[in-house]
């Protein structure tokens, strides 16, 4: 017989996968809105911000009065240690989407520079990231979120490209420094939302394996998958 | 096996034990270090408690019983034929899940294992009934009423009071069978702070259904299952990420 504990931890993992959902439609309206220069799209970010909020809020509550009630033991105690964290990882990448949508919004009226061409294919690896770590945490599958720790360093040399490219062009006055620094924020955020969906995979390998990968403690690993 | 940081207390290696034909368990071998805090969890008829009263020979008495392997107090297999029972139990005290005291007064419950063992100074008897008394954080509760009957006392004085005799003839290790079952919450926690304090002068084996106590008191734990050691290890270990799959289920609730 499956104890009601344990249909309230599916109940748990079902709403953190409803509130990534969330979190990666705001992402790509963020990246839209960026991309378009669209008002309303930032606007619904910023609406969409609230909700996440809440959810972030709903689930905090639900992980401290099950750590209360059921005094959980093992998988168990781990599953709600890292369900609290993902809870926070997800948290911050719908603020980060808000950054995006409120550089997005700084752009209107302005001319594009060409760096810009880079963000949607950056973008692109994140949101994968993000939606690979939730699978992985789905499937209770360390693999697949080892896979997307090694996604990381590709979003890092994107971020790191647009920003020397940015460095190049010429900036003959404030306008065009607030346009260029609007553009390698937004892309310092995405970086930021792709190492986040990478905490959610050490999470995920948390719960699964009992293992800690953060901080590099297990680079060695990785480093040799990299290299086959 | 957890890595022992303390000496060896009490081994036990390929310890089997019948109740006639029925095996109920089947060769335990395990290092219990001094100066730790060892608990048995398992489901109902998993064998800890048979196997924890095996550790003073309480089985005895029951017929029909035997056992195989070897308990190793100090060297001597405690199942050797010329090995004294009265002063392995002095060795190797025991506290039941129900207080037992018996129906004499606070002083006499505590003195009886002394007089027992034959000390007959009454000065030296009164000495060690109050250091018992304080050791088993009962003292300052009785003081004024040793001689007042130990059945008035409430069920977590009892307890308490159970401990205080069996540590007044010095063992060397205390056997708890479920000592806080019956007790309510205050009562158990003080129990168990107790049992963090005697730890530093006792080797302490408890048998616990309670989980949570388990974690909380004990420094090993060993799972048992079926008459059989299933895994023995840190507590801190076994409660967080135990390496038996059958440990897991058990400590989640997902036996069965």
């Amino acid at each position: 017989m499956e104890r009601h504990f344990h249909e309230q931890l599916q109940e748990l993992k079902k709403k953190l996968t409803t509130m990534s959902r969330s979190v990666e439609e705001s992402i790509e309206k963020s990246i839209r809105s960026f991309m378009l220069r669209d008002a309303g799209l930032a606007d619904e970010v910023f609406r969409m911000d609230d909700v996440i909020n809440r959810m972030e809020m709903d689930i905090d509550d639900d992980c401290l009065k099950l750590l209360a009630l059921q005094q959980p033991l093992a998988a168990d105690l781990r599953f709600i240690m890292a369900a609290m964290k993902i809870n926070n990882d997800l948290e911050r990448m719908g603020d980060h989407s808000v950054n995006i949508a409120g550089y997005a919004k700084s752009l209107i009226g302005t001319e594009a520079v060409p760096p810009i061409n880079r963000i949607p294919a950056m973008a692109k690896i994140a949101l994968g990231m993000v939606s690979e770590s939730l699978a992985a945490f789905v499937e209770g599958d360390a693999d697949r979120a080892r896979l997307v720790c090694l996604k990381d360093d590709e979003v890092d040399a994107m971020d790191d490209a647009i920003f020397k490219e940015v460095l190049r062009l010429p900036h003959p006055g404030p306008e065009s420094v607030s346009r260029s620094l609007a553009l390698v924020l937004a892309s310092k955020n995405i970086e930021r939302i792709a190492d986040l969906s990478t905490n959610i995979a050490e999470e995920v390998i948390f719960i699964v394996q009992a293992r800690t990968i953060k901080h590099h403690s297990e680079l060695s690993v990785i480093e040799d998958r990299r290299a086959r | 096996m957890p890595n022992p940081t303390n000496p060896i207390e009490l081994v036990t290696r390929d310890f089997s034990f019948y109740y006639g034909n029925y095996q109920a368990l089947t060769s335990i071998s395990m290092d219990v270090e001094r100066n730790r805090v060892t608990a048995f969890i398992g489901p109902s008829g998993c064998g800890k408690s048979t196997f924890l009263r095996s550790l003073n020979r309480m089985n005895d008495i029951i017929p029909g019983t035997r056992v195989e392997g070897k308990v190793l107090l100090g060297g001597v297999d405690i199942y050797n034929k010329d090995v004294d029972v009265v002063d392995l139990r002095r060795k190797v005290g025991m506290v039941f899940q129900k207080s037992n005291p018996f129906p004499k007064s606070i002083f006499d419950n505590v003195a009886y294992g002394l007089r027992i063992h034959g000390e007959r100074n009454p000065s030296a008897v009164a000495q060690r009934v109050e250091e018992s008394l304080r050791a088993a954080a009962l003292w300052n509760e009785v003081k004024d009423r040793l001689d007042k009957s130990a059945m008035d006392l409430s069920g977590g004085q009892q307890q308490r009071l159970c401990i205080a005799r069996a540590l007044a003839v010095r063992p060397e290790i205390v056997l708890m069978d479920e000592p806080a079952s019956a007790l309510d919450p205050l009562a158990t926690q003080k129990i168990e702070e107790l049992i963090f304090e005697l730890k530093k002068d006792y080797t302490i084996i408890i048998v616990t259904h309670n989980m949570q106590q388990a974690a909380r008191v004990s420094d090993t734990t060993a799972f048992f299952y079926l008459g059989e050691l299933v895994e023995f290890d840190e507590t801190k270990r076994i409660f967080t990420n135990p390496k038996e799959k059958k440990t897991e289920d058990y400590i989640t609730g997902r036996f069965g």
